[in-house]
């Protein structure tokens, strides 16, 4: 495999990567390829054709095909090997979620939740022996996995858990009280990873198994959609958990929540990346044969616009999610799986691309949001009628932007992730901005179109960063410490550098691509990322606008104008042009045709 | 009892509306996706179930490009022992080339038994089953859609026109067309593809096999590829299913079809 250059995390934001030093769908090996395709075989014959049994809560049916998962080594994909798992890299993994996440609740849910957040905190944190007992067993769907932090009055807000745990006199066991909410797989799970309050304070980690006294779930909850899945309360009444139960350290419950988000939330963009695949194919076979005035409407500009744009969200996504995946994976290179400082090692190593997890879950989820809803117009009245794979994909899809933390957390995460590193010293970020600020100065931008295919874009991507980085340096010279308490313009800086990373996934790709294959063969490449760039690059400027006018008035706020109007400026292009041109390319095919696996 | 199977690489094409490529004699293929030949799939499996249940190994052999050798590597993870793709390169290839090529390969392999499927989803031929069998001087049957092993011979059915089956037995070596349906192909285990990457991948170039000129000469050729003229008279009936279930009703009876 070639060798990707292992950036820090948040270094995009300071550095222009070249194509070669980052890894694209176009990169996976023959072996991906081949997991993907399994992965494609098993939802196509196993859950595609339960389309409506999945759909309402059947845990029989959920555990079946869990089991059948587990034959197949798919939920024991990120477990070692020597736990019963499959050792598999990121990009394997997240070509197995993206495959298998197609619009059947009842088994992404619960598949998600095995191989995620039900199961990641023992891989990253347990002990050789926790691993032992519990790892093989959820690997083969003996077990069902479960992860209980949110609580009735904490949910973004985790770490302030109420729930107890109190050591008993001997030592022995901590006796857990409290009660867990809106858990997902609480009906059938047989292990829940929780936390709990130790001494009133001490923020812990337990691995709490079902059958124990004391454990109980209330009544299903009546959900806007994943109906096929199974969301309860669960109850935790003067439960015994052993002391060999406390997942890391007592007090460090924090570490193991966090991490475990995380990778979490980067897998939730490649959930979307499948879920977006295979609404655009029915959107597409739909315009095909809706003949209106005569003819398909799929060659009406207005529809051409959407599945256009319906590929690119989709094509940038899918950049991001797998540049990320395979970031992760140099990160926790050389790590062996099976040495007791792994798990750490393991948590160390993904905390530091946590920004980047972030950026996968915003932009995924709100992506995954945008597709359905389009897909729901395409089909009009159709797509409103109940029974329409579409109208479930659109209620099923509004739970992203909720779970893995609110889309709003990670946002303020984003910028509280970058500014730590900064201070840390991790990124040289104020030393940039510096002299970003000192260049401004004298900065003359080139009057003149750059010359070659994306080099144009290539500029604006740079551009866009330093834009961001402008915005970012004076909002925290002005607010300083308090900067956090500024929501709406952490917000603001955070959708930057979104845009930042998406913009530039997609440009890289498409470049190497280019760079490969050719004009010919990178042509729709091409046109997705100059039409996502077109539109992207002058959202950054806007919202830099939006900061600079909050943070400043008067000859301050029109020199920082000034230098913005420098850095912001760019041609628009033939974007309708581009977006038929790319409607045209995949209408014949009627299915996403921008990766081949 | 060693199982030898052909294969072959096909694009997928449902839902696609094909295009003629700019030779007039082949469609555009490059934004189609491409996979086992679903009848081929059938019948690895049936070879995989039998060295299961009776020992020996399975040889997976296609025809073909460095790109074909993704449904190779899909059959050993299923549970080939071996795979061996013969590099056919410039040669113009059709049913009798490759079965002439196939049989070079196969007549030095130890075997008992060789499955094709009965057709290949891209063009429909359906002839290179039988064209190896005469090459290869052994006992032939098509669409199978049961097989039974005793000893040295198998009882099979046959299937024919009108939902009639017909039973055989045939004695080992012999080759077998599988029909679609016989079985259920399993699922590939990433542990399978795992043991995959281990196994014995062989590639021929077609000129080691020292077949002649006149083995390696096409009797057919493609002149050219059309799609069929749009034709007048078809209506789209929308609505429902209930509305347009009437409708086809009302048309039928309209032209006299008796319901």
């Amino acid at each position: 495999m070639a060798k990707e250059k292992l950036f820090k995390g948040g270094e995009f934001l300071i550095t222009d990567a070249l194509p070669e030093e980052i890894f694209t769908p176009e990169d996976f090996t023959s072996e991906q390829k081949m997991i993907a395709q399994s992965a494609e075989e098993f939802g196509q014959g196993e859950l595609d054709t339960r389309w409506e049994e999945l759909g309402v809560l059947d845990p029989d049916l959920i555990k079946s095909l869990l089991k059948k998962a587990a034959d197949l080594d798919f939920l024991g994909a990120e477990m070692p090997e020597i736990y019963g798992g499959a050792g598999l890299d990121k990009v394997s993994s997240s070509l197995i979620t993206e495959h298998l996440s197609r619009g059947t609740s009842g088994f992404f849910v619960s598949y998600g939740v095995q191989t995620g957040i039900g199961s990641l905190p023992l891989v990253l944190f347990g002990s050789p022996e926790q691993k032992k007992k519990y790892l093989p067993k959820l690997a083969s769907a003996e077990m069902i996995g479960a992860y209980a932090l949110t609580e009735p009055q904490h949910g973004s807000d985790a770490l302030g858990a109420e729930t107890t745990a109190v050591l008993s006199e001997d030592g022995k066991y901590y006796v857990l009280n409290g009660q867990k909410q809106f858990i997902s797989n609480a009906g059938f799970a047989d292990l829940f990873i929780t936390y709990a309050q130790v001494d009133g304070t001490q923020f812990t980690s337990f691995i709490v198994e079902r059958q124990w006294e004391g454990v109980s779930v209330d009544a299903e909850e009546e959900k806007m959609g994943v109906h096929g899945s199974s969301t309860r309360a669960v109850i935790f009444k003067d439960v015994k958990v052993p002391v060999e139960n406390v997942l890391g350290e007592v007090g460090r419950g924090h570490v193991v929540a966090l991490n475990t988000l995380n990778i979490g939330r980067y897998k939730l963009g490649a959930g979307t990346v499948g879920g977006a695949k295979l609404l655009i194919a029915e959107a597409v076979k739909y315009a095909k044969g809706r003949i209106q005035f005569g003819k398909p409407i799929c060659e009406f500009g207005l529809i051409k616009h959407k599945i256009a744009e319906m590929v690119i969200r989709t094509y940038v996504n899918e950049s991001m999610v797998y540049r990320t995946a395979r970031l992760l994976d140099l990160a926790l290179e050389g790590i062996d799986p099976t040495s007791e400082e792994a798990g750490k090692k393991t948590g160390e190593a993904l905390r530091k691309y946590a920004l980047e997890c972030s950026i996968n879950k915003v932009f995924g989820s709100e992506m995954l949001d945008f597709v359905a809803d389009e897909c729901v117009q395409i089909m009009g009245g159709y797509g409103y009628i109940k029974g329409n794979p579409v109208e479930t994909a659109y209620r099923d899809s509004r739970i992203n932007r909720i779970w893995e933390g609110t889309n709003e957390i990670n946002r303020l995460l984003i910028v509280d992730l970058l500014m730590r590193a900064g201070l840390k010293g991790e990124l040289p970020l104020l030393d940039t901005i510096k002299k970003l600020t000192e260049e401004l100065l004298t900065f003359r931008p080139s009057m003149e179109t750059a010359e070659g295919v994306l080099e144009e874009e290539r500029k604006m991507v740079s551009m866009a960063k330093k834009i961001a980085l402008l915005s970012a340096g004076a909002s925290v010279q002005k607010y300083m410490q308090k900067l956090a308490g500024e929501q709406e313009i952490v917000a603001l800086i955070a959708d930057m550098i979104i845009e930042i990373f998406a913009m530039e996934s997609a440009l890289l790709r498409a470049l190497k691509k280019l760079q490969k294959e050719g004009e010919e063969k990178a042509r729709i490449h091409v046109a997705a990322t100059r039409a996502y760039i077109n539109d992207a690059f002058p959202k950054v400027d806007l919202m830099a606008r939006q900061v600079f006018a909050a943070i400043s008035e008067g000859e301050e706020l029109r020199t920082q104008l000034m230098g913005l109007r420098k850095l912001a400026r760019y041609t628009p292009i033939n974007a309708i042009a581009l977006r038929r041109e790319i409607a045209e390319s995949i209408v014949p095919v009627a299915r996403y045709h921008l990766t081949r696996i | 009892m060693n199982v030898v199977v052909c294969v072959k690489r096909v694009p997928m094409t449902q839902e696609v509306d094909l295009e003629i490529d700019a030779s007039k004699k082949d469609v555009s293929k490059d934004m189609l996706a491409y996979v086992l030949n679903e009848w081929d799939n059938y019948a690895v499996e049936e070879a995989i179930q039998i060295v299961e249940k009776f020992g020996g190994a399975v040889t997976a052999v296609t025809v073909g490009s460095e790109d074909d050798e993704e449904v190779l590597r899909r059959c050993l993870a299923m549970g080939a022992e071996k795979a061996i793709r013969v590099d056919p390169g410039d040669l113009s290839l059709d049913g009798f080339v490759i079965s002439k090529i196939l049989a070079e390969v196969i007549k030095g392999l130890e075997y008992d038994l060789v499955l094709t499927g009965v057709q290949a989803d891209d063009d429909n031929y359906g002839i290179v089953g039988s064209m190896l069998a005469e090459h290869l001087g052994i006992a032939r049957a098509a669409v199978v859609n049961h097989v039974d092993i005793e000893g040295d011979e198998a009882n099979i059915k046959v299937e024919l026109e009108g939902g009639v089956d017909e039973v055989l037995k045939i004695r080992f070596p012999a080759l077998l067309s599988i029909q679609t349906g016989i079985n259920e192909p399993r699922y590939v285990s990433i542990m399978g593809i795992r043991k995959a990457a281990k196994k014995e991948l062989q590639v021929l170039p077609v000129t080691d096999l020292g077949l002649s000129e006149d083995d390696l000469s096409a009797r057919t050729v493609v002149e050219e590829v059309f799609l069929p003229p749009e034709t007048e008279g078809a209506e789209i009936i929308e609505g429902d299913a209930a509305t347009v279930a009437e409708e086809i009703l009302r048309i039928m009876k309209e032209k006299g079809v008796s319901v």
